[in-house]
C-alpha cells in the first residue's frame, strides 16, 4: 500500500495552502475530503443553472497577500475585484452612505452628524493601528507563554515589542479592546445611532455575541484587518465566486504534485503506539501517512474523528468545550434583475455594492435575544452584497444574485429541530426585511438557497455552522487558539497537526492558519521552510 | 487687473481660445466624468479618470471599458507608392501586410534614434492607415519626399475612435449585432454596416493597449455619438464604463507596454545626446527587420544591434510593495554601482506584485538588481532597498486575449 509523508483531512482553503507548501517542499502530499467538491467554506456552486452563488464566505480582505503572491493564485485563475459603495439602512430614514471616495463621503456623513464625520477620522485612525498589530501576527506562529524554548521567549519579546511600540496609554485601550464590547467601544467616537449600527454591524457578525457583549469590539477588528491591494478594511470578490480562490490555491498544490481526493470522507484518524500513522475513510478504506493534519475545527477533530481511547486525558473535554456556538445563517437568492432600494439615488456604485440592514444597535440586540432563546428574529441583522453586478460570471447577463448574511440564526430552535417549514420561516424573515426598504424584491427572486447552521455543519462541517471554527474571543485567541499549550499548530498526539480556521489566526479566508501550520510541520520533518513571511503595506 | 475684476466681463469669451479642444465623443463622455478629473492629449480635453482610476482598470480587466482615443494621431499613406515608402519609413517589413491586417511598428532617425512608435492599418491596395501617440505628420511628408505617387493627409481629426477593451468586450459587440465579430483574430479588421446602413460604415480592429481582449472602434465623427450609444446601450449589462489615462497606465504596464515620455524620449524632441533611445535599447529588436530593403536608421541599428545596446528594457518583479517611482537600480544591496532606473511602476492589483518597467544597462541584466526606493510615511521619509527579478513575459496575458473565438469571459 502507497504511504504518503502527509495526509490532510478537509479540502478547505487552508487544508489545501498547507498542502500546496508541504508538497512545494517535496512531500509527497494528499488531501481527503468529504464532498464530491472542494473549498470547505470558500466554495463556488451551481445550484441554478447559470447562477454561481459564493454558498458560504462572499467576500475577500483577509487572504494573505503574501501567499496569494508566492503561489501566484492570478496564475492559477484568481483574480479578486474590489467593489465600491456600501449603504446601510436603519430602522428608518436616511440611509447612511459609505462612499468611494473621502470628501464625497465627508460630505454626506456631515448630514447624519457633523461631530461623527469628523470623529470618524480618528476612529478610522484607531482602528488602523489596531488592525496593523494584529495584521503583524498573521502569519506568525504564537508563541507558548509557558515555555522557556529561546524559540517561545524571542517571539514572546516581539509580541511585547509590538504591543509597547503603541506606548502606554494606547496599551491600555488595547487591552480594553479585547475585551470590550462594540458598542462601549464606538460610544467613545459617535452619537448618532445609525452611524454607530453600522460600524458595530461587523462585531457581531458569526459570533454568538451581541453589540453589547463584551469581545465583540475584537471582532469588529476581525473583519477589518483585512485589506484589498493596500486598503485596510476594504473587501473585495473573488471573481467567479470565492470558490475561486480554493481552486486556485488547489490548482498550485497539484502544480506542486498533491493529490486530492474527493468523497473520501474520513472516519477516524489512525492512531499506533501513541503516534497518528493515518486515516480511515467512511467507506472503510485505510490510508497510511507519516503525518496527519485536520483541517477540521478542533472539537470535530478530536470529538468526532478520534477514538477516545487515542487521546491524552482531558483532551476530548477541552474539544467538548471548545467555544463555537452557531450563531449566522445564509440565504444565497438568484434575482431576474437588479433590487432598486428607496430612499437611494440611482447612482449604481453605491447601490450596486454591499448592503447592511444594520435597523438600529437596539433592533440588532433584539435580534440577539432571540437567538439566546433558540429563535431567530422577524428584524434580523443582514449584510447582503450582490456579487453579480461586479462580477459578469456570476450570473447570466442582467440577471442578478444576492448573497445574503445573517446574524443572528440558532443552530437549535427552542421549540424542536430545524424542519423544512421552519428552514423556509427563516428565510422568509430575510426576505421579508429586503422588501421592505426595497419593495418587489420577492418578484426577482428565481431562485433560493436558504442556509441554517444545520445545513453549514452538514456541508461543510463547521460544527454547529460556526463560521470562525470557533469562537474569537480572547480565551481562544492567540496562544489560547485553539486550546492554551495547543495553539503551534501541533496536537496532543504526535505526527498530528490542525491547519484549520479553529488554529491561530482563526476564521475568515485568510490562508494563514494552512500555511503557518505547514512552517511548522517542515519545521518538524527537517525540511526547508517553504511559507514566505508576511509582508506590508504599512511596514 | 480690474477688468478681472469687475462681475460684467465675460471670462468664459476672454479665454475662448484658452480652451482645450474636444473630441468626437465628448457630449457622452464627458457625463461621466463626475469628477472632472480633466488632463490633455495633442490639445484635446481628455480624462485622467471618470469615477475612479482603480474602479475603470477593472472594468478593463473584469468586465469592459471604452477609451477615447480621438486625439491619438492618425495618418492616411495613399498611392501606389505607398507600401514603398512606409517600409522605407519603419524598421519592420510590411511589404507583407495582407489588406484588413493590423501591425505594430516604429519609425526611427537615420541615426536609428526612435521617433515614435504606432499601428499601421493596411486598408486597401494602396491605402494605409499609421497611428501614433504624438503628431509625426512633418516628419512623414518629409519621409514621402522622393516618392512620385504617394500622399500623406492628417487625418486625425476626421475618424472617431474609440478603444473597447475587456473580457466581456466581444460579448458586447456581439449583441449590437457584429455578425462574426467572434471570429475576428488578433490584429484583423472587419467592417460593418452601422446600425445596418452600409452607407455608414464601421471598422472594427482587434487591437489594443491593454494586453486583455479587446478592440478598436472607427468611424465617421458624424456617427460617433450613435456609436457610443449603440455600444452602451448593448453594454448596460456587462459593466460598460469609460477609462481615463490613469487606468490605461496601469493596464499597459501590466502588459508591458511602452510610452513615450516615460520609456522612451521622442528622438526629434530631445535635446541631450543620447537621452533618446534605439529599438533595441527598448526590446524592440524584433521590430527591426534587416532583410528588407534599406529603411531609415539601417546603418546604425546594424551597429547597434552587432554591438548590443548599452541599456535594454525589462519587465522586472520588485520585492515588498512600495513603488519604486523614480528609482535608480544597482547591483548590489550596498548600492554602490548604479546600473539603471525604473521608468515605469505600479503594483499590480490583478496579479498582486510590484512591478516596473526599467533601463538596465545590457551586461548586468543577467546578475543581481537592487531597487532603492523612496516612500513617504506619515510624512517622513523612509527609504527601502530591495531585490528585483527579471520577468520575461508581460505581467498580465490571458489567453483570453489570443483565442479566436475569444474564451468565454
Ligand atoms: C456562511 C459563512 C459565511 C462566511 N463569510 C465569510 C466571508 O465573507 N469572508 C471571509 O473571509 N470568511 C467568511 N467566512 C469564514 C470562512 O469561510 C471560514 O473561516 C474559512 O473558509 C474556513 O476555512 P478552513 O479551510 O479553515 O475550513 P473549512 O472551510 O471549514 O474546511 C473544512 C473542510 O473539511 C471537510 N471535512 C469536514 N469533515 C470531514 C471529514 N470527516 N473528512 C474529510 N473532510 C471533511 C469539509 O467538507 C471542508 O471542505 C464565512 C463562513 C461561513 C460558514
Amino acid at each position: 500500500m502507497k504511504k504518503y509523508d502527509a495526509i490532510i483531512i478537509g479540502a478547505g482553503h487552508n487544508g489545501l495552502t498547507n498542502g500546496a507548501y508541504l508538497a512545494k517542499a517535496g512531500l509527497n502530499v494528499l488531501v481527503v475530503e468529504k464532498n464530491a467538491y472542494i473549498g470547505g467554506a470558500a466554495v463556488s456552486r451551481e445550484l441554478e443553472n447559470g447562477w454561481i452563488y459564493s454558498n458560504c464566505s462572499y467576500v475577500s480582505s483577509m487572504l494573505r497577500q503574501t501567499i496569494h503572491r508566492d503561489l501566484n493564485l492570478t496564475k492559477h485563475g484568481l483574480v479578486l475585484v474590489p467593489y465600491l459603495g456600501t449603504v446601510n439602512f436603519g430602522d428608518n430614514g436616511k440611509p447612511l452612505i459609505h462612499y468611494h471616495d473621502g470628501n464625497v463621503g465627508y460630505n454626506h456623513l456631515r448630514q447624519h452628524s457633523a461631530h461623527d464625520a469628523d470623529s470618524m477620522f480618528k476612529f478610522q485612525a484607531d482602528l488602523t493601528r489596531y488592525a496593523q498589530l494584529i495584521r503583524k501576527t498573521l502569519m506568525r506562529t504564537p508563541p507558548n507563554p509557558t515555555s522557556f524554548k529561546p524559540r517561545d521567549i524571542k517571539e514572546l519579546l516581539w509580541l511585547a515589542k509590538q504591543f509597547w511600540g503603541l506606548g502606554e496609554k494606547e496599551l491600555y485601550e488595547y487591552m480594553r479592546f479585547f475585551t470590550t464590547s462594540a458598542e462601549e467601544f464606538l460610544d467613545d467616537y459617535f452619537e448618532n445611532d445609525l452611524i454607530k449600527a453600522a460600524m458595530a454591524s461587523p462585531g457581531i457578525i458569526g459570533t454568538a455575541l451581541g453589540v453589547y457583549s463584551p469581545g465583540s469590539a475584537y471582532i469588529l477588528l476581525h473583519h477589518v484587518m483585512g485589506d484589498v491591494d493596500g486598503n485596510i478594511g476594504a473587501w473585495g470578490l473573488a471573481r467567479g465566486g470565492m470558490g475561486a480562490i480554493s481552486n486556485a490555491i488547489a490548482s498550485a498544490f497539484k502544480g506542486f504534485g498533491g493529490e486530492i481526493r474527493t468523497n473520501a470522507g474520513v472516519q477516524q484518524v489512525l492512531v499506533e503506539n501513541g503516534k497518528a500513522v493515518g486515516v480511515v475513510l467512511e467507506n472503510g478504506d485505510e490510508l497510511r501517512a507519516n503525518i496527519v493534519v485536520s483541517n477540521l475545527d478542533a472539537k470535530r477533530t478530536f470529538t468526532k474523528c478520534m477514538d477516545k481511547k487515542d487521546l491524552p486525558p482531558g483532551i476530548y473535554e477541552k474539544a467538548k468545550n471548545f467555544k463555537i456556538r452557531g450563531s449566522s445563517g445564509k440565504v444565497n437568492i438568484a434575482l431576474s434583475g437588479l433590487p432598486k432600494f428607496t430612499n437611494l439615488p440611482d447612482n449604481k456604485f453605491i447601490n450596486q455594492g454591499g448592503q447592511g440592514f444594520v435597523g438600529s444597535l437596539e433592533t440588532m440586540e433584539r435580534a440577539y435575544d432571540c437567538w439566546k432563546h433558540g429563535l431567530f428574529s422577524d428584524d434580523p441583522f443582514i449584510e447582503t452584497v450582490i456579487p453579480s453586478a461586479w462580477d459578469p460570471t456570476v450570473a447570466p447577463p442582467g440577471k442578478h444574485w444576492m448573497s445574503c448574511f445573517v446574524q443572528y440564526c440558532p443552530p437549535v430552535l427552542a421549540n424542536g429541530g430545524w424542519n423544512a417549514k421552519q428552514k423556509e420561516a427563516f428565510g422568509q424573515s430575510v426576505i421579508d426585511k429586503i422588501e421592505r426598504y426595497s419593495p418587489g424584491f420577492k418578484d426577482l427572486i428565481v431562485h433560493k438557497e436558504i442556509r441554517t447552521p444545520v445545513e453549514i455543519e452538514n456541508e461543510v462541517g463547521l460544527t454547529e455552522g460556526n463560521i470562525f471554527q470557533g469562537e474569537l474571543t480572547i480565551d481562544q485567541l492567540l496562544f489560547n487558539r485553539p486550546f492554551p499549550g495547543y495553539a503551534q499548530y501541533r496536537m496532543p498526539i504526535k505526527n498530528m497537526y490542525m491547519c484549520g480556521a479553529s488554529t491561530h489566526p482563526g476564521g475568515g479566508v485568510s490562508a494563514a492558519c494552512g500555511a503557518n501550520a505547514a512552517r511548522e510541520i517542515l519545521m518538524d520533518l527537517r525540511k526547508p521552510n517553504t511559507v514566505p513571511e508576511d509582508s506590508f503595506y504599512d511596514e | 487687473m480690474n477688468t478681472l475684476m469687475n462681475s460684467n466681463h465675460d471670462l468664459a469669451a476672454a479665454y475662448e481660445d484658452e480652451q482645450l479642444q474636444v473630441t468626437h465623443f465628448h457630449a457622452r463622455s464627458s457625463k461621466f466624468n463626475i469628477r472632472e478629473a480633466w488632463t490633455a492629449w495633442n490639445g484635446y480635453k481628455f480624462a485622467d479618470y471618470y469615477y475612479d482610476a482603480q474602479y475603470e482598470y477593472f472594468c478593463v480587466r473584469n468586465s469592459c471599458a471604452t477609451y477615447d482615443i480621438c486625439p491619438m494621431q492618425k495618418y492616411y499613406i495613399t498611392g501606389k507608392d505607398a507600401m514603398t515608402m512606409l517600409n522605407r519609413l519603419v524598421t519592420r517589413d510590411i511589404s507583407k501586410l495582407n489588406i484588413n491586417r493590423v501591425t505594430y511598428l516604429c519609425w526611427c532617425t537615420d541615426d536609428g534614434r526612435m521617433i515614435d512608435d504606432g499601428t499601421v492599418f493596411r486598408l486597401s491596395e494602396d491605402k494605409y492607415m499609421l497611428t501614433s501617440g504624438s503628431p509625426c505628420i512633418a516628419w512623414f511628408k518629409k519621409a514621402a519626399v522622393g516618392y512620385d505617387d504617394v500622399e500623406v493627409t492628417d487625418v486625425s481629426d476626421e475618424i472617431a475612435a474609440l478603444a473597447f477593451q475587456g473580457p466581456t468586450s466581444c460579448e458586447v459587440l456581439k449583441k449590437m449585432g457584429l455578425e462574426g465579430i467572434e471570429n475576428l483574430k488578433p490584429f484583423n479588421i472587419m467592417h460593418f454596416p452601422f446600425k445596418g446602413d452600409s452607407d455608414k460604415k464601421l471598422t472594427i480592429s482587434r487591437t489594443g493597449f491593454t494586453g486583455d481582449l479587446g478592440y478598436e472602434l472607427w468611424i465617421d465623427p458624424s456617427q460617433a455619438l450613435d456609436l457610443w450609444d449603440e455600444l452602451y446601450l448593448a453594454g448596460e449589462d456587462y459593466n460598460i464604463h469609460p477609462y481615463g489615462e490613469t487606468a490605461l497606465n496601469m493596464a499597459r504596464i501590466e502588459a508591458g507596454f511602452i510610452l513615450p515620455g516615460t520609456e522612451f524620449n521622442e528622438a526629434l524632441k530631445t535635446v541631450h545626446l543620447h537621452h533618446d533611445q534605439t529599438p533595441f535599447e527598448l526590446n524592440l529588436g524584433w521590430l527591426v527587420d534587416f532583410k528588407k530593403p534599406h529603411f531609415n536608421g539601417r546603418t546604425a541599428l546594424l551597429k547597434d544591434k552587432t554591438d548590443g545596446p548599452e541599456y535594454t528594457l525589462v519587465k522586472l518583479d520588485i520585492d515588498g510593495n512600495k513603488a519604486a517611482d523614480d528609482s535608480y537600480l544597482y547591483d548590489s544591496k550596498k548600492c554602490k554601482n548604479h546600473i539603471g532606473y525604473i521608468t515605469s511602476t505600479m503594483w499590480s492589483p490583478v496579479v498582486k506584485a510590484n512591478i516596473a518597467l526599467a533601463m538596465v544597462k545590457t551586461k548586468y541584466i543577467k546578475g543581481q538588481i537592487w531597487a532603492e526606493i523612496y516612500y513617504s510615511k506619515e510624512i517622513r521619509p523612509k527609504q527601502k532597498i530591495v531585490e528585483c527579478t527579471v520577468v520575461n513575459k508581460p505581467f498580465w496575458a490571458p489567453a483570453r486575449a489570443r483565442a479566436t473565438p475569444p474564451l468565454r469571459y
